[in-house]
């Protein structure tokens, strides 16, 4: 008698696995559906045209995004990434407009396209290293050595040209250094040259998350940091590169978004650390660490393009599309809050 | 027969793919000690749950005083007057002992002014009560295990509970204060309070036990009263059949020292030392237990040894190498490695898989171009499952999937991938089974034949013979015995582990 009972229960936990798929699918199926909407709502939202734009668009959140993950991973957060995209962009606009002056020596030096670049990457990278040094040698909870460097960051964004902005990036034939628009606005086969910049940069990502010793060790101190420890993993390093990745990937959007204007503005990235934080926590990576993947986080930052571009395109006001955007993230969350008391569940035995 | 408090008849607890409960009774007697005995895995912890209110059971009845109760909740479970200690401690370390207590149903004062100064009391009572004298304004994240487990009992005495279920509790106790807990059980007896404990120590539950339940594989496999039940009975009703632990003789002769420690001495928290000037030598091939008891120094002489403790001061040599101010890291490389005793907090990756878990420390051994090779990972990961007979779906499952003592077994295998040539184990048997106990003893041994030089500590004197050759007792942090295991006589290591205490009271 308790025997088909149970057996009736078991098949009550077929259609449980099939809900736990759905749930785990969510931001996928969120994208589609969001896509399918606009498609069938706003005019011309399917085209080759708006693919390309609402593509740009992303790139500069995913990119952000991706770094952002990688530090929510190890049980952090990031919110200097917003700055360090003004800052780093100021440091290539002020580069190539006025290149680097040395009064002492009374010289100007015009380093050229690739050297800006280098040099934008760098500080972005250094920033975020600063980040890790604050969390790790000095003990500062992430969210406040973040916010501290928020502020800093973007002081110094503001110091380099006392608050103007650097326009009309295209360099000059005699300096040697022209070419630096190709970044935001170039194309490669049709596709915009910062779109392929995101495919690599979440290629390479993934790549190193799923399959290399770092990306294992990555997951492990957002999950037991102490048992981690233990094993041999130095926790400091890990967390440094994190927050290195974090300040690289904001470099890069800095120039991408610099180059796009062609022209730097001191205020440019502000609030783009809660895009980034937004689409992470989207594609499914839990604030407390250890769990998350690149590709939800790419599906996460569509899902918050498409959403707003698809909005704009509708019509609906700016007012409202914040508050729809706010919503989405609640349900994201209270989503994967249900997914993973499913999972528990259906795992217990 | 003493009255029956609560009846469960016929529960049951389906789980997708499997039946963790399989229509089980199960009395639970007033005023006695009602023992629950079975493997990790034979529904103990399921049966638990379902009396505490943490699980649902999917079918069968309870029935308390004539009426049917269900509990909903672990509060609706506390309203019948049923309370109980976790084996893994449900604590807030950023509360202190006092408010760890009271959590929850704090005592006020026109039911919202905390009334401090009576919780205190109340506190300092129940504590004097299990005889310790942990301050009720400590921290509970600045106790030891011991001290939580005891703070842990004295938030469920709180209750005033009438039925008390114990999971594990002796699990991280030492000789000494299980002495103090059984005293309190049979206090709480005395006042009518139904026990149900739940151990694997069996002596423990030969001594203390008065209505014995035994589950296997789900269902029940025996019920008894004390007077009918042996040692061998439950093991036979446990297993079907088998021994404890069988002593295999040493296969070969215990090498050269490996490792030396000269002069370790670390400060202790507050005052005093936690190792007073330690010096010791560990050879190949040999397996050392040091036996002693709770705060006697044997997790901080491992944690010292391992690098985890900076400010302790003396030389720890590796082959002749000097090891002090290294990483963990490099102290790992050298082939020095810490089985950690805390594994829920220490030792594993709850986010990970078990595969995961497994390789972390030893990632470099499978790395190729700087990726992971799943090629060259799978074989040894399959190679330490088979080897150390970890159950578990496959190295993709998840951790949580496991049973306590296949994980403690993952985190043991995960220190030998890493091919240690030192392995220090901290009470490696501590919360497994009587089968898990016996394989992870026979590993050690296996491990030390290789030439491996094993050193484990416990608290279980039983435990000091298992597999040891050699056995070293601590007290007050130091080393008061060091004696041959076949010369060691249990009142020769309880003498030494009580060292100080017989020296002041003379």
């Amino acid at each position: 008698m308790s025997a088909a009972t149970v057996s009736a229960k078991s098949g009550a936990n077929g259609n449980q696995s099939a809900l736990l798929l759905v749930l785990k699918l969510r931001t996928f199926i969120a994208l589609i559906a969001v896509t399918l909407f606009f498609a069938l709502m706003a005019p011309n939202f399917v085209s080759v045209a708006n693919a390309i734009i609402i593509s740009k668009h992303v790139a500069i959140n995913a990119i952000l995004a991706i770094g952002m993950t990688y530090v929510i991973l190890t049980g952090g957060i990031d919110l200097s990434v917003g700055s360090i995209v003004g800052l780093t962009g100021m440091v290539a606009g002020g580069l190539l407009a006025h290149g680097l002056q040395l009064p002492m020596l009374g010289i100007i030096i015009y380093p050229n396209v690739l050297e800006v670049i280098c040099i934008a990457l760098l500080v972005g990278t250094a920033i975020g290293a600063i980040n890790g040094l604050l969390v790790t040698k000095l003990g500062v909870a992430p969210f406040i050595a973040t916010l501290g460097t928020l502020y800093v960051a973007r002081g110094a964004a503001l110091l380099l040209s006392g608050g103007s902005t650097f326009s009309n990036l295209v360099g000059k034939e005699e300096l040697g250094n022209q070419g630096y628009p190709i970044i935001g606005s170039g194309n490669v086969l049709g596709i915009p040259v910062s779109v392929l910049i995101l495919i690599v940069l979440a290629l390479v990502a993934a790549y190193v998350a799923q399959r290399t010793p770092f990306g294992r060790k990555v997951y492990a101190v957002g999950g037991n940091e102490r048992a981690a420890a233990l094993s041999g993993v130095r926790v400091d390093r890990i967390k440094i590169a994190v927050y290195m990745i974090s300040g690289f990937c904001a470099a890069v959007v800095g120039l991408i978004v610099s180059s796009q204007l062609v022209a730097s503005h001191p205020a440019s990235g502000e609030t783009f650390e809660l895009n980034a934080i937004a689409a992470a926590v989207l594609g499914g990576t839990s604030l407390s660490g250890g769990r998350g993947l690149i590709g939800g986080t790419i599906i996460g930052a569509f899902v918050i393009g498409v959403l707003s571009d698809g909005l704009v395109m509708m019509g609906v006001s700016e007012f409202w599309q914040m508050v729809i955007k706010g919503l989405v993230i609640i349900a994201a969350v209270v989503l994967d809050q249900l997914q993973r008391r499913l999972a528990a569940n259906s795992r217990q035995g | 027969m003493s009255e029956v408090v609560l009846s469960a008849r016929g529960m049951t607890k389906a789980f997708p793919g499997t039946l963790a409960l399989n229509e089980v009774d199960f009395d639970v007697h007033a005023g006695a000690v009602n023992v629950l005995i079975g493997e990790n895995g034979a529904g103990k912890s399921t049966l638990m749950k379902i009396l505490a209110g943490v699980e649902q059971p999917t079918l069968g009845t309870m029935t308390m005083a004539g009426e049917t109760v269900s509990f909903g909740s672990i509060r609706d479970a506390g309203k019948h007057g049923i309370g109980i200690v976790f084996q893994e401690l449900n604590l807030c370390p950023n509360l202190s002992v006092t408010e760890n207590i009271f959590l929850g149903r704090d005592i006020t004062r026109a039911g919202f002014h905390i009334d401090r100064a009576a919780q205190r009391a109340r506190a300092a009572e129940l504590i004097g009560r299990l005889e310790h004298d942990i301050d009720p304004d400590a921290l509970v994240g600045d106790l030891m295990i011991g001290e939580q487990q005891i703070v842990e009992i004295a938030k469920a005495l709180a209750e005033d509970a009438r039925i008390l279920i114990m999971d594990e509790p002796t699990s991280a106790l030492s000789a000494s204060e299980v002495e103090v807990l059984f005293k309190v059980i049979g206090e709480l007896k005395r006042s009518g309070v139904a026990i149900i404990y739940i151990s694997h120590r069996l002596e423990e539950l030969i001594r203390i036990g008065d209505y014995f339940t035994v589950l296997r594989d789900g269902k029940l496999a025996a019920t008894a009263p004390r007077a009918d039940v042996t040692i061998p009975w439950i093991i036979e009703k446990m297993l079907g059949a088998g021994e404890v632990v069988a002593k295999r003789p040493p296969a070969i002769a215990a090498g050269a020292a490996i490792l030396t420690v000269d002069n370790l001495s670390l400060p202790g928290r507050g005052h005093g030392l936690a190792l007073d000037d330690v010096s010791v030598s560990f050879r190949t091939g040999e397996i050392t237990a040091i036996y002693g008891l709770l705060g006697a120094g044997r997790t901080e002489l491992f944690e010292s040894l391992y690098g985890l403790r900076r400010n302790a001061k003396g030389s720890v040599r590796l082959d002749g190498a000097e090891l002090g101010g290294h990483s963990i890291t490099s102290r790992m490389k050298a082939g020095l490695l810490l089985v950690p005793e805390d594994r829920q907090r220490d030792g594993l990756l709850q986010n990970l898989s078990v595969g995961g878990n497994l390789g972390i420390a030893s990632l470099r051994r499978f790395t190729k171009f700087f990726s992971i090779s799943k090629a060259e990972e799978a074989p040894l990961l399959k190679q330490v499952i088979d080897q150390l007979r970890i159950k578990t779906a496959g190295p993709d499952a998840p951790i949580t999937s496991l049973s306590g003592g296949n994980q403690q077994k993952v985190v043991i295998g995960k220190s030998l991938l890493t091919e240690p040539r030192v392995l220090l184990l901290d009470e490696p048997s501590r919360g497994i089974d009587i089968g898990a106990k016996a394989e992870v003893f026979s590993t050690m041994r296996d491990l030390a034949d290789q030439g491996l030089c094993v050193v484990y500590t416990t608290s279980d004197l039983k435990e000091t013979h298992a597999v040891a050759d050699r056995i070293l007792v601590m007290a007050y942090g130091r080393i008061t015995a060091d004696l041959r295991a076949d010369e060691a006589t249990d009142e020769a290591l309880v003498r030494a582990s009580t060292y100080k205490l017989e020296q002041s009271a003379a």
